[in-house]
């Protein structure tokens, strides 16, 4: 799939990480690791240096091929939509001893491999959180980096994502975005709007409370042009005026968050209301399918009761 | 003689574990105490099946655990506690349930205002948190006579989301929001303020605009922090507090001095070159107003979100307020949450402490 865009393959001369760490509370209560109730469990940050062998560029061939369905998951209980926090990508490149656009580069190759299983295994709608609004307050240098690998990344792969049938949308203020990175997103989103295999929402510039405002915005806006009276303010409302509303699965059912951290950071904050979570150890560009495949098992475990009986 | 032999050991061992479990917290308090502790109580019906219970009586073993936590939370010097008794979504299960647990809170609600309970130990002020209006008379009024009768505290605070989600709060800040904004404007139409122009000038692109703003109408919805750059020419607190001490420059000060490029109202558009400072600047109103509507504006945000029974989501609680707040998920269900489970978040939220603290600094 993504075979003429991906750059030489490079000898992996690390050796595999052969260590395996476990989801960290994200598992059922039959993980015996949450059957000792008396004795903290601590994860601490992973101070292994290897690189899990998915790190190496895949050879271009595979790309082409969808992956099979994994025969451990069921079909019908697939989550419609996923998101992801793509968090660790510094840390990666700095216990290589490697400036952290190292890390951003090893971070879109990682998300290309799950952009690829996504659309293999059936999921509708992928939201990644690329760039928070919190992240404008980076060193300037990082910052120019990641702006120039956004549009690096949007005109390389703009032609597979078109050909493989992948819908761009892209979610925050963008207004903060230099006008040719802006004027991209628009074109990529024109491009592939017709698309319907998988809807990869892009979050940049994006936070939750950021979104919930803008919203209230646009009600205020309603309210004033006389469209809608105070009283008519209700969830429904509010959810159609999310950056979400550009998919038919705003709400995503299972969330992933690398690199160890329990926290939502801001992410998506009215939308993962019942989301499952799901917090993994490794730092995002080791990320891959065995882990991706995991979360996917611990999200088809688990009892969704969104309040009522069993 | 045996009576009295067996109660005077079992009281001699209460004392012991007490001693032990204050030995603990002085231990913890050597590094930093969360504020304020959220827990989603998950898991007194699978807790009732497990023992071959009742189910009502899961939500009783559940209560008892409730005032077992607050205790430790309190003694370690926790100020804030918030819990998630019930969610607008629990109206769905079966209505002999719904009623069980609503006759349930308000035979505990009236336990607690009792003397000798807990709520007077500990100095404990109740609110209760969500969209009361779907309760029954009768325990709504429960409520708010719980909420008047232990106003006058200020020691500890407990706060129980009943006939809460947070989609619920958001969208009903969302609406107190809306309905200032109204006001506001049309406080503005009927001249009310004073001087009710703001004046954005641009002389030269190396000074940052200068902002005048009407006190009356923005001083409840700046900050100044956010708002303005650090060349703006004005004198004031960074983060907000002496709100009127925003506006230095007068109308005719910038008119004398200043190539004048737009005049406007509050609520109006800036000049093109401070637009995004502008926007920034009305984000921050914006998200300002919308929390000041909130019902838990009450309380500062949560250090720590834990629930129990091993589940890993949020169920539509605190979603605003846990936005940067560090979740734990133990297994135990609810009625079985003891002292360890306490410490062990306490101690990993230690560890963590002051990379969030820089986090939230930065945001």
């Amino acid at each position: 799939m993504f075979l003429h865009r991906l750059p030489t393959p490079v000898e992996n001369t690390l050796p595999p990480n052969i260590s395996k760490a476990p989801l960290t509370y994200a598992r059922s209560q039959k993980h015996p690791l949450f059957r000792r109730q008396f004795l903290p469990s601590f994860h601490g940050p992973r101070t292994v240096l290897l690189p899990s062998p998915n790190v190496a560029v895949v050879s271009g061939s595979s790309w082409r091929q969808p992956e099979p369905f994994p025969p451990e998951l069921r079909p019908d209980l697939m989550p419609k939509h996923v998101a992801v926090i793509m968090d660790g990508n510094g840390r990666w490149a700095k216990m290589r001893g490697s400036p952290p656009w190292v890390g951003h580069e090893a971070g879109v190759e990682s998300l290309k491999r799950l952009i690829h299983l996504c659309c293999s295994w059936g999921i509708k709608v992928l939201t990644v959180f690329a760039f928070s609004y919190d992240n404008w307050k980076r060193p300037k240098v990082e910052l120019d980096f990641l702006l120039r690998l956004f549009e690096r990344t949007i005109d390389t792969e703009i032609e597979a994502f078109a050909s493989e049938g992948i819908r761009i949308s892209v979610i925050g203020d963008t207004s903060k975005l230099p006008n040719s990175l802006q004027k991209m997103i628009h074109n990529a989103e024109e491009r592939t709007k017709q698309n319907s295999t998988l809807q990869l929402i892009i979050a940049i510039s994006y936070s939750g409370k950021y979104d919930v405002v803008q919203a209230c915005k646009a009600i205020a806006g309603k309210i004033k042009d006389g469209v809608v009276e105070i009283e008519d303010i209700n969830e429904r409302l509010i959810e159609q005026e999310l950056e979400t509303n550009c998919t038919k699965f705003p709400n995503p059912d299972l969330m992933i968050r690398t690199s160890g951290e329990l926290r939502v950071s801001n992410f998506l904050l009215w939308q993962l209301a019942y989301a499952e979570l799901v917090f993994d150890p490794k730092l995002w560009p080791d990320f891959g399918k065995d882990q991706f495949l995991e979360a996917l098992a611990s999200f088809q475990q688990r009892q969704r009761r969104f309040g009522a009986r069993h | 003689m045996e009576r009295k032999t067996g109660s005077f050991a079992s009281q001699l061992f209460g004392n012991l574990c007490i001693l032990w479990r204050r030995c603990v917290f002085a231990v913890l308090s050597a590094g930093p105490v969360p504020n304020h502790i959220a827990f989603i109580m998950d898991g007194n019906r699978r807790y009732a099946k497990k023992r071959n219970m009742a189910e009502g009586d899961g939500h009783k073993a559940g209560f008892s655990a409730l005032m077992s936590m607050l205790r430790y939370c309190y003694e370690l010097g926790v100020k804030y506690v918030t819990v998630y008794a019930f969610s607008i979504d629990n109206f769905k299960r079966q209505p002999k349930e719904v009623q069980f647990l609503m006759d349930l809170m308000q035979e505990k609600i009236e336990e607690l205002l009792r003397e000798e309970s807990i709520i007077n130990e500990y100095g404990i002020r109740l609110h209760f948190i969500g969209n009361l209006q779907l309760l029954t008379g009768p325990v709504r009024a429960a409520m708010e006579k719980a909420m008047r009768v232990t106003a006058h505290n200020i020691q500890r605070v407990l706060l129980l989301c009943v006939a809460y989600t947070s989609r619920d709060e958001i969208a009903h800040a969302v609406q107190g929001s809306c309905k200032d904004k109204l006001n506001e404007v049309q406080a503005l139409k009927e001249g009310k303020i004073s001087n009710g122009m703001i004046s954005i000038i641009d002389e030269d692109p190396n000074r940052n605009g200068i902002y005048m703003l009407n006190q009356h109408s923005c001083k409840d919805n700046l900050s100044a922090s956010n708002v303005f750059s650090s060349n703006s020419v004005l004198k004031g607190a960074k983060d907000g507090k002496e709100r009127d001490s925003f506006f230095v420059h007068t109308d005719q000060e910038h008119r004398s001095n200043c190539q004048e490029t737009e005049i406007i109202s509050c609520n109006g558009v800036i000049a093109s070159s401070e637009e995004k400072r502008y926007k920034q600047g009305e984000l921050s109103s914006n998200l300002i107003n919308i929390e000041k509507n909130m019902y838990m504006a009450v309380a500062p945000d949560p250090d720590i979100l834990i629930r129990t029974s091993g589940e890993m989501r949020l169920s539509n609680f605190l979603l605003w307020q846990t936005s940067t707040c560090p979740l734990y998920a133990p297994a135990a269900l609810w009625p079985e949450i003891g002292l360890w489970n306490l410490v062990w978040a306490v101690l990993s939220f230690q560890r963590h402490h002051s990379y969030l603290e820089k986090k939230k600094k930065q945001s």
